[in-house]
C-alpha cells in the first residue's frame, strides 16, 4: 500500500538509472543520513556513540573495499587486515612529519599508499584466479605485518613500537586521538562514510562496476567483449585497498588511539571477510549490514551472559563466538548467499504488496 | 523434418555481390597436445557476406571461431584483418576493431541484468574515467545515458524490452541466447560470430533468430560468420558456406555448390576415407 | 667445513619441519582430489583431533585407545560435514564452497576449545626425543624426533598410495575425482564417498596433530601454522600426494635456511611469510605447481 513501483514511470534515462529509484527508498536513506548526522549525536550515549556505532563504521568502509574485490570482482582476499594496516602505518607517517596538513587529507593519503601496495599485490592477478589468489593475499597478509612491526621507520622510531595516534583536528575541533569526544569523532567517521558510500554507489552501477562483475562472472567472455582483465582486477585490488586504507587508518586514529599491528591481523581480514558474506556478496548496503552485525555480535553475546548472570568464562565466551562465526557463515551460505541484503530485499518485495499476501 | 521457413525474399539462386574480403585466414594449424584440431585451413570471408561454417561435431568449427576472436594462438598461419597479417590475433584488438561473437554454450553475466549485460558490450566506447565515475553527475552520467540511448535500440530490434532488468539467469535459454546476441550487436560490430545461435531453439524460435541476423546483415552491412547444424537455415540464409571435417577444409562454395559435393555428402553420413 | 655440516643440518632440520607440513597438505590433497573442495578447515581438523587425543590421554586413558576413539570421532566430524554443509552446497561455485570451509574451520576451532579447554596440551606419546650426532667429527645434529616424523610421514604416504590404486575405494575416489558425474552414472555413491574421503583425512590430521602436538604442544596456534600447508600445496599443486610430499621439503628447507642465512640481515622471523611469499612467486611462473595439472579453459 505504502510501498510500491506501481504508478512510478521513469521518463529520462537518468532518472531510471539512479541509485534509489523508488521516492520512497530516497526519502527513507535521506531521512537516515541526516538522523545519522543530526539525531544520533544528540540522543545516543557516549558508549554507544564511541565503542559501538563508530567502530562498526569503520569497518563498514572495509566491507565495502573487500565487497569491492570479492563481491564486485570476484577475487578472494584474505589480506584485508594488511591493507588497512598500510592505511593506518601510511597515515600516521605522514600526519607526523607533514604536522601542517589537514587530517582529512591525511587519511586519504594514507588510503593512497594503500591503494598502491593493493596494486602491487594485485598483480598476480592476472595469471592466477581463485584459491591461488587467496594464497597470494595471505602472502600480503603476513608480509606487511611482518614490515610495519620489523622497521622502525614506520613508527617514527618509537620505543614501545606502538605510537599513540596524533591529535588533530578539523574546524577547531579535536577529532583523532584519546581527548577528542565521541561526538567529534563520530561525525568525522560518518561524513567519510557517507562521501565513500556513495562514491563505492556510483562506481558499481556505472562502467566500472560493470567491467568488475563481468570478471567475475566470465572472464573469458570478458575480455573476449574487450574488457582488459588486468586493468579491471588492478582497478578493483586499488579502490579495495583505498578503502581498506582509509579504514584502517580511521581506526587507529580514532577509536584505538594507538597504531598497532595487531589490530589488523589474519582475523581482522576473517572478520571482514564475514562481514561481507554474511552482509551480501555483491551489495553495498550489505556491507553495512554485515559490518554491524558481525560487529555486534560479540558485544551482544557478552551482554546475554552478563544479564542472565550465566557462569561462562570470558574465554569460553570466545570460544562460543568463534563457533557462532563458523555456524553464521555456513548458515548463510547455504540459505541466502547473497546475505543480509537480500533478505532486506525479500522484506522489500513483500512491503510493496502488503497487505495482500502475493 | 520441419524446416526454417525461408525467410529471404530473393531466392537463393540469385547470388549477391560482395565486396573484399574483411577477414583472409591462411593456413592455419591448431592443435591440443596430440589433437589436431585445425589442419591447413584457408578461406577469406567478404564484406557484407553471410558464411557459414559446417561440418560434423568435433571439425573444429568453435576452435576456428576461437582463432578469429583471439582465444586460440594458431601453432601457424596467419590471419588478415582489417589490413594487418598476423599469426594470431589479440582478442583485445579483435574487440576493439569490429569483431563481436555469441558462444555454443552461452556466456552471458550471469550476476547480472539484461540491460547491464547490453551495456557491457558498449565498454569499449565508454571512457570517461575513474574519477568522473566516481562522482557519476556530469560527464559520467551523460557518457551512460548516451550509450543506454544506443542500448534501447537494440533492446527495441531484438523485442526484449520486458526483460530488461531480469537477471539473465533467470531467463529461459531462448530468451538468453537472444540476449547474447544483443551483446554482441552493442558493439556495433562489423563481423558477427555466431557459434550455433539456434541451437536448442524450436520452430518459431528459429525464424525469430535468422530473422534478426539477416536484418542485422541487411540493415546495417555486418558480416556475419555463423556455425549451425540446421541445413534448412544453412541453406536459405547463407551466401556462402565453409565445410570442415576433422579440422580440414573439404569444401568452400555456394550452398547449392556444396550441397551436391561428395566428399560434404560422404563426411555427413559417415563414409570413411583417409 | 664445519659451515658445511651446519648447512646440512639446517637443510635437513627444514625437510623434516617440511614434512610435518606435507602431512597437512595430505589432508588437502585427499580431499580436493575426492571432491574438489578444497578445504580450509584442514588445519584445524589437525588441532581438534589432536584436541581430543590429548584429551582422552588426560582423562587417564591408554594410548591405543585414545587414538581409536579419536578416529572415529573425525569420522563422526566426517559425517557431520557431509550432511549438513557438502549435500547443501552440491552445485555451488567452488568460491562459496571454499568460504563454507572458512565457516567451518572457525566452528570447528571454536567447538574444540569449548570442549577440551584453551590451554596448552603437552602430548607425550613417546617419540625419541634425543638428538643423534652424524658425521665425521660427530658436527651435524639430526634430531631423532624430526626422523621419527619423517618415517611417520612416508609410511603414511605409502599406505595412502597403495590404498588409492589397489582398493576398489580407492578407484572409486580417484573416479570421483576425475568427474562427478561420471561416477554417479556409473553407481558411485557420491555422499558415502565424501563421507569416506573427509575420514581418511581426518585421520591424516590426527597423525598430523599427534606429531605437531608431541612437538609444540596441543594448542590454539596449531591452526595458524596449518596455514603453512597452502603454500606446501601451491608448490606442489593440489591434486598430487608426491607434490604434497616434496611441496612440503622446499618450503620447510627454504624457510630454515632463509631464516638462519638471510634472516639475521632482515630483523628475523622471515618464517612469518617467507613460505607464502615463495609460493606467491611460484605462482607467477608455473599456475598449477609443480606437479599440478595445467587446466585448459573451453568456450
Amino acid at each position: 500500500m505504502f510501498y510500491r513501483e506501481a504508478g512510478i514511470f521513469k521518463t529520462t534515462y537518468a532518472a531510471d538509472q539512479a541509485l534509489f529509484r523508488i521516492p520512497i527508498d530516497r526519502l527513507f536513506v535521506a531521512a537516515v543520513i541526516v538522523a545519522a548526522f543530526v539525531v544520533v549525536p544528540l540522543v545516543a550515549n557516549e558508549y554507544w556513540l564511541g565503542s559501538i556505532i563508530m567502530p562498526a563504521l569503520i569497518l563498514s568502509i572495509a566491507a565495502l573495499g573487500l565487497n569491492i574485490l570479492t563481491g564486485y570482482c570476484g577475487q578472494v582476499s584474505l589480506g584485508t587486515g594488511a591493507f588497512m594496516a598500510a592505511g593506518a602505518y601510511m597515515a600516521y607517517k605522514i600526519a607526523t612529519n607533514l604536522t601542517w596538513m589537514p587530517i582529512p587529507l591525511v587519511i586519504i593519503l594514507g588510503g593512497l599508499c594503500a591503494a598502491s601496495i593493493g596494486l602491487a599485490f594485485g598483480l598476480p592477478s592476472l595469471r592466477i584466479k581463485g584459491f591461488y589468489l587467496a594464497v597470494t593475499t595471505l602472502a600480503a597478509q603476513f608480509f606487511l605485518l611482518w614490515l610495519f612491526q620489523k622497521v622502525p621507520w614506520f613508527v617514527n622510531n618509537s620505543a614501545s613500537g606502538v605510537p599513540t595516534a596524533p591529535p588533530r583536528a578539523v574546524f577547531g575541533e579535536l577529532v583523532t586521538g584519546a581527548e577528542a569526544t565521541p561526538e567529534a569523532r563520530y561525525l568525522f567517521v560518518l561524513a567519510f562514510t557517507v562521501i565513500l558510500a556513495l562514491i563505492a554507489g556510483n562506481l558499481v552501477r556505472g562502467r566500472i562496476g560493470r567491467t568488475w562483475m563481468a570478471i567475475r562472472d566470465m572472464d573469458i567472455a570478458a575480455e573476449l567483449i574487450g574488457i582488459r582483465p588486468l586493468h579491471t582486477k588492478l582497478s578493483a585490488f586499488a579502490i579495495s585497498s583505498f578503502y581498506c586504507g582509509v579504514s584502517g587508518a580511521l581506526w587507529s586514529f580514532c577509536y584505538i588511539n594507538t597504531v598497532e599491528s595487531s589490530a589488523f591481523d589474519i582475523f581482522r581480514s576473517f572478520m571482514i571477510l564475514f562481514m561481507v558474506i554474511v552482509g551480501g556478496l555483491g551489495s553495498v548496503l550489505g556491507s553495512f549490514l554485515g559490518a554491524f552485525f558481525i560487529f555486534l555480535l560479540p558485544i551482544a553475546l557478552n551482554n546475554v551472559v552478563t544479564t542472565f548472570g550465566l557462569p561462562i568464562a570470558t574465554e569460553t565466551i570466545t570460544h562460543i563466538e568463534f563457533m557462532v562465526f563458523g555456524g553464521l557463515i555456513v548458515f548463510f551460505l547455504i540459505v541466502e548467499p547473497h546475505g543480509l541484503a537480500r533478505l532486506w530485499q525479500i522484506v522489500k518485495e513483500k512491503l510493496r504488496l502488503w497487505p495482500f499476501p502475493y | 523434418m520441419a524446416e526454417a521457413e525461408n525467410v529471404r525474399a530473393e531466392p537463393s539462386a540469385q547470388t549477391r555481390v560482395f565486396g573484399e574480403p574483411v577477414l583472409t585466414l591462411e593456413n592455419i594449424e591448431l592443435g591440443f597436445g596430440g589433437v589436431k584440431a585445425i589442419d591447413n585451413v584457408s578461406f577469406e570471408v567478404r564484406k557484407g557476406e553471410v558464411l557459414a561454417i559446417i561440418g560434423p561435431n568435433g571439425a573444429g568449427k568453435s576452435s576456428m571461431l576461437n582463432c578469429i576472436n583471439g582465444f586460440y594462438k594458431p601453432q601457424s598461419g596467419s590471419i588478415t584483418f582489417k589490413g594487418r597479417k598476423l599469426p594470431a590475433m589479440d582478442p583485445h584488438f579483435a574487440a576493439a576493431n569490429g569483431v563481436a561473437r555469441t558462444f555454443q554454450n552461452i556466456a552471458l553475466f550471469r550476476g547480472m541484468s539484461t540491460l547491464d549485460n547490453l551495456m557491457t558490450g558498449r565498454v569499449l566506447k565508454m571512457n570517461r574515467g575513474f574519477l568522473w565515475q566516481a562522482l557519476y553527475w556530469g560527464p559520467a552520467q551523460r557518457e551512460e545515458i548516451e550509450h543506454r540511448a544506443y542500448v534501447e535500440k537494440v533492446i527495441d530490434f531484438l523485442e526484449i524490452q520486458a526483460i530488461r532488468r531480469t537477471p539473465v539467469g533467470r531467463l529461459p535459454y531462448g530468451l538468453q541466447k537472444r540476449v547474447e546476441l544483443g551483446r554482441a550487436l552493442a558493439m556495433e560490430p562489423d563481423i558477427l560470430l555466431l557459434d550455433e545461435p539456434m541451437a536448442g531453439m524450436n520452430v518459431e524460435e528459429k525464424q525469430d533468430m535468422s530473422r534478426f541476423v539477416l536484418e542485422v546483415n541487411e540493415e546495417f552491412g555486418t558480416t556475419i560468420v555463423l556455425i549451425e547444424h540446421d541445413m534448412g537455415v544453412v541453406m536459405d540464409i547463407s551466401d556462402r558456406v565453409v565445410v570442415l571435417d576433422y579440422g580440414r577444409k573439404i569444401a568452400d562454395g555456394t550452398p547449392d555448390e556444396v550441397r551436391a559435393n561428395q566428399h560434404v555428402i560422404d563426411a555427413y553420413l559417415g563414409v570413411a576415407h583417409d | 667445513m664445519s659451515e658445511f655440516w651446519f648447512f646440512l643440518e639446517v637443510l635437513l632440520s627444514g625437510m623434516f619441519a617440511g614434512t610435518m607440513y606435507s602431512l597437512v597438505a595430505l589432508g588437502f590433497v585427499l580431499i580436493f582430489k575426492a571432491s574438489g573442495v578444497f578445504n580450509f578447515a584442514q588445519g584445524t581438523m589437525v588441532l581438534f583431533a589432536a584436541l581430543c587425543f590429548v584429551g582422552f590421554l588426560e582423562m587417564g586413558w591408554p594410548i591405543a585407545v585414545a587414538a581409536i576413539v579419536s578416529v572415529a570421532v573425525m569420522i563422526a566430524w566426517a559425517v557431520a560435514v557431509e550432511r549438513l554443509v557438502l549435500r547443501h552446497l552440491v552445485n555451488q561455485a567452488p568460491i562459496i564452497l571454499f568460504m563454507a570451509t572458512i565457516g567451518i574451520a572457525f566452528f570447528l576451532e571454536g567447538f574444540g576449545e569449548f570442549i577440551w579447554g584453551g590451554d596448552v596440551h603437552p602430548l607425550n606419546v613417546g617419540i625419541p626425543n634425543d638428538a643423534w650426532f652424524v658425521g665425521p667429527e660427530g658436527e651435524m645434529m639430526i634430531q631423532q624426533f624430526d626422523l621419527a616424523a619423517a618415517v611417520i610421514a612416508g609410511l603414511l604416504v605409502t599406505v595412502l598410495a597403495l590404498f588409492f590404486h589397489y582398493t576398489r575405494i580407492g578407484r572409486a575416489l580417484r573416479a570421483v575425482a576425475d568427474d562427478h558425474q561420471a561416477a554417479l552414472s556409473v553407481g558411485i555413491p557420491l555422499n558415502q564417498i565424501w563421507v569416506i574421503v573427509w575420514s581418511v583425512a581426518g585421520f591424516v590430521a590426527l597423525v598430523a596433530g599427534i606429531i605437531w602436538g608431541s612437538r609444540l604442544g596441543v594448542q590454539f596456534s596449531l591452526s595458524i601454522i596449518a596455514l603453512k600447508a597452502l603454500p606446501v600445496l601451491i608448490l606442489g599443486g593440489f591434486t598430487s600426494v608426491p607434490g604434497a610430499i616434496v611441496g612440503g621439503l622446499i618450503i620447510g628447507a627454504g624457510e630454515k635456511l632463509s631464516e638462519i642465512y638471510i634472516g639475521p640481515f632482515l630483523g628475523g622471523a622471515i618464517e612469518e611469510w617467507f613460505a607464502y611469499v615463495l609460493a606467491m612467486f611460484f605462482l607467477l611462473f608455473r599456475p598449477q605447481g609443480l606437479f599440478g595439472e595445467r587446466i585448459i579453459e573451453r568456450v
